[in-house]
């Protein structure tokens, strides 16, 4: 079902078949060109599927915005082990419920992706790692999966085309580190999303040691429209090097809150006024996270940006997960950097020590500043600590938690001053003779 | 100790789904299939999962011990998991969190005496776009308001 009303300003590709009746059954995924990009596929020479995704300018959804042919172009077909496509529906970027209503509108759309990518490396196995919370979704997806099996498009000899491809939904267990594609790997074969030493990468050994496509449900949702339309037409829809359209989940103080399909580059301020309805209440806006909490904040000023992954870059921030959080006037940055780090803190898998140390020290000296007991060292040294994490993790969570931190104390500096406890005269001690 | 047998028998699909060799890969789908139906890990449920997958206790625990989701205790029947994170704090989700607190009388990862109702703070659940929202076991509830709870347990106790 649809949790928002679609917006007349949205351009309608992977979500064209919302609202329809039956959205999640195969019968209205037939009649309304669904498998159409797949049978193309099938008579095209694998490198010629990649050569499309890569005129797409389709780029990783899930918030790294890698290009997405070029990530498949990495994966040695001419390997005797088995090939794998591993599909990231571990949603879990505070912010982005933009995969969930992917998988519970079309879930055929997401299967025939998967097919088109094992039909360009040479998979026969795919498996979908959906996070546990989302077990309703699972559910809708194993019936997809079975009519599927049903009508021919999965199993042995598809369309009496010789090719084989089993799909598998696969639960996980609350982390949201497991949405890192190697932690994921790792939790996908029984062990702790811990992420794994790269290289190598999982093109060449990702699940079960085996080369392996692995990208976001909305990547993969991506691919049918880019095989049925050409790659050249979804390309169009967004900028340079950004193909084709995003679903945006807009959340926060705004009047019209939900996921709204846009196309790249769409501009931040006009997302927030049309198509969300402005700000709640009539207040002033005050800041934007623009990609999920990983994302470091856009004050209101920065916010006249295209989002795309090049301009919400050059603006100083990412275009993340697509997770657009809108803050009013009447919001406390502070509280925000707390609760931001809170959950970067519960959440790091304690594997790399700047990750595991620095998010329990940044979480303890936030929420002492917070309750008004910090020292005036102690904005800088949020600072500090966050800078230190940089790049020195395995995995993008130190990151994911440091960048975000350190925009919150240059640009709100002034709150984290106002917090401070203001000074205590020195009382002279009553000395009694 | 055996399953139900729908349990079983998802059991032994699962195991189908992976490699040969590699049937670990189902341990975290079991574990939280078997907690579904046991109401927590009990160290019967562990040993089972051990003989079968043929994964030591010990490697289990390292598993069950990384994951929100799977817990050792008993939970409510209805277990309430209210986000409090960014999108949801903004609008009140953190609030919502401390009413039921007060409410049901328990504090985070609390059981009522009568064992109806538990309640857990947790991370994003992916309702950000339609916050504040929270999760009653599997079921999403949108746009929660102080009213909605308190409509939302009368109906849980009636049904009980």
């Amino acid at each position: 079902m649809l949790y928002n009303e679609p917006h007349p300003l949205e351009v309608r590709v992977l979500t064209r078949r919302f609202g329809l009746p039956n959205s999640q059954s195969i019968d209205t995924y037939l009649a309304t060109d669904g498998y159409v990009g797949f049978r193309k596929a099938l008579e095209m020479p694998p490198e010629r599927i990649i050569e499309e995704v890569k005129i797409s300018n389709l780029r990783g959804r899930g918030g790294a915005g890698f290009p997405a042919g070029l990530k498949w172009s990495f994966v040695p077909r001419e390997s005797p082990k088995p090939k794998y496509v591993v599909v990231n529906a571990d949603e879990g970027e505070p912010g982005t419920c933009k995969d969930r209503v992917l998988m519970e509108n079309d879930p055929h759309q997401l299967l025939e992706g998967m097919l088109i990518a094992a039909r360009a490396v040479g998979a026969e196995t795919g498996y979908i790692y959906i996070r546990g919370e989302y077990r309703y979704i699972i559910e809708i997806l194993d019936r997809a999966i079975e009519e599927a099996y049903a009508r021919g498009y999965l199993g042995r000899n598809i369309l009496g085309t010789g090719m084989n491809f089993d799909v598998y939904t696969h639960t996980g267990a609350g982390s949201y580190e497991c949405g890192e594609e190697s932690a994921l790997l790792e939790s996908l074969e029984g062990k702790r999303g811990q992420p794994r030493i790269r290289p190598p990468f999982p093109a060449v050994s990702g699940a079960f040691g085996c080369p392996t496509v692995l990208n976001n449900v909305e990547t993969f949702c991506a691919v049918p429209a880019i095989l049925r339309d050409g790659g050249a037409a979804f390309a169009a829809l967004g900028t340079p090097r950004n193909g084709g359209t995003r679903l945006f989940a807009l959340s926060g103080h705004v009047n019209r809150p939900g996921v709204y399909e846009l196309p790249m580059g769409f501009n931040l301020l006009r997302m927030i006024e049309e198509v969300g309805g402005g700000i709640r209440g009539g207040r002033k806006l005050k800041a934007v996270i623009p990609g999920g909490t990983s994302c470091p904040i856009l004050k209101a000023e920065e916010c006249d940006v295209a989002m795309d992954f090049d301009s919400v870059a050059k603006a100083g921030s990412m275009l993340g997960s697509g997770g657009v959080i809108v803050m009013d006037e009447t919001t406390d940055m502070v509280k925000v950097a707390v609760r931001v780090m809170r959950f970067y803190q519960h959440e790091s898998c304690g594997w790399c020590v700047p990750c595991r140390e620095g998010t329990i020290w940044l979480r303890k000296i936030l929420e002492r500043l917070d309750a008004g007991r910090g020292q005036p060292s102690d904005i800088d040294l949020v600072a500090e600590i966050s800078r230190n994490m940089l790049g020195r993790t395995f995995c993008p969570l130190g990151d994911a938690a440091a960048m975000p931190t350190i925009s919150y104390v240059q640009k709100f500096r002034e709150e984290f001053e106002a917090r401070l406890p203001k000074k205590v005269a020195v009382e002279t001690p009553l000395v009694v003779v | 100790m055996t399953f139900s047998p729908e349990l079983e028998a998802k059991f032994a699909r699962l195991v189908t789904h992976y490699p040969p060799g590699r049937e670990r890969a189902a341990l975290i789908p079991m574990l939280l299939f078997a907690q579904d139906e046991v109401g927590a890990i009990t160290p019967e449920v562990v040993q089972e999962i051990s003989r079968r997958l043929k994964v030591s206790p010990l490697e289990i625990e390292e598993v069950v011990s990384y994951y929100s989701m799977l817990h050792k205790e008993p939970r409510g029947r209805y277990h309430f998991q209210v986000c409090t994170n960014i999108s949801c704090m903004l609008l009140g989700g953190a609030e919502l969190f401390e009413y039921l607190k007060e409410k049901l009388g328990i504090d985070n990862h609390g059981v009522t005496p009568d064992g109806l109702f538990s309640l857990e703070e947790v991370e994003c659940i992916g309702a950000c776009s339609w916050a504040p929202a929270l999760q009653v076991n599997y079921d999403y509830h949108h746009w929660v308001t102080r009213e909605r709870l308190d409509r939302l347990i009368e109906d849980l106790r009636k049904v009980s």
